[in-house]
């Protein structure tokens, strides 16, 4: 039963990525990469990670995609005044490419697989996420908010500066 | 404990949502009729004239509003595990929290008091 969900899910998932990859518009690229990881979170659930579900969809697929969409709008992409790479540059980009490509694809093949029970230990589920997270890792957690708290201030300092200029 | 197999309702949601927006969108196309004027293909047809390209620079205050939409974002996300778990982490766990949130707070009237969600 899962086989074909999984089969389903992975080709969506890989077509969304190429997709991201080969669309002309930005906007578009951005639109595919949030169908990519509505997929990747359905990879998720198969594997029985619902947290990693929950915060992937609220997160990625919700936040940070709008921040990415807001970034492409900054960034003032016409096609007109886009400058044409040259055929060198291409060519270079897409040898470098292939062959970080080649390393990740000789790492993934050399590595062992783990076959991890997921379904019976149930250590993607929120509850157990939960109970580690707020037990064992309860100093991170509390830091963590001040790196969220630095990551505020940043953000408005920086914001800030533009306005005083203009 | 819960399975992948709960979470087929979500699925079924999924499909289903998607399926009446495409169904709608292709329905539209057969049924409506089809008059193309130049009007009518402006992207907004408002009456009001559009002008300049769509791709100019704005404030980046939508762009700061965004920011901290994400990290607030993460906030409610660090909740969810935190209330599926309440009951069994009792007063401990309240007070984590607790810590956890007026951190945030520090940081939301610092926010507040910059002004940075102000429109001038």
């Amino acid at each position: 039963m899962t086989l074909p969900i999984f089969y389903i899910l992975a080709m969506l998932s890989v077509f969304c990525a190429l997709m991201v990859v080969v669309a002309r518009k930005p906007v578009h690229s951005v639109l595919y990469l949030i169908a990519c990881f509505f997929t990747i979170a359905g990879h998720y659930l198969m594997l029985n990670a619902q947290f990693l579900f929950a915060v992937h969809i609220i997160v990625y697929a919700g936040a940070i995609m709008v921040l990415f969409l807001f970034v492409i709008m900054l960034l003032n992409l016409n096609l007109e005044s886009e400058p044409r790479k040259s055929v060198i540059a291409r060519v270079a980009a897409v040898s470098t490419a292939g062959l970080l490509f080649l390393v990740l694809l000789a790492a993934v093949k050399s590595a062992e697989p783990v076959i991890l029970d997921t379904s019976a230990s149930g250590v993607g589920l929120v509850r157990h996420v939960g109970l580690k997270l707020y037990n064992e890792y309860m100093m991170p957690f509390e830091v963590s908010a001040l790196l969220f708290l630095t990551a505020m201030v940043g953000a408005v300092k920086l914001g800030r500066k533009e306005a005083t200029h203009s | 404990m819960s399975t992948p197999a709960d979470y087929l309702p979500i699925a079924m949601m999924f499909v289903v949502a998607s399926g009446f927006v495409l169904f709608t969108i292709f329905v539209t196309h057969l049924l409506g009729p089809r008059r193309k004027t130049e009007v009518k293909l402006e992207p907004f047809e408002c009456g009001i004239e559009s002008q300049e390209n769509a791709r100019m620079p704005f404030s980046i205050k939508y762009f700061l509003v965004a920011i901290l939409f994400v990290l607030f974002d993460v906030e409610i996300i660090f909740m969810y595990p935190w209330a599926v778990n309440f009951k069994d982490m009792g007063m401990f766990g309240f007070v984590e929290m607790l810590i956890f949130l007026s951190l945030f707070l520090v940081g939301f009237t610092y926010i507040i008091r910059r002004g940075a969600l102000k429109w001038e």
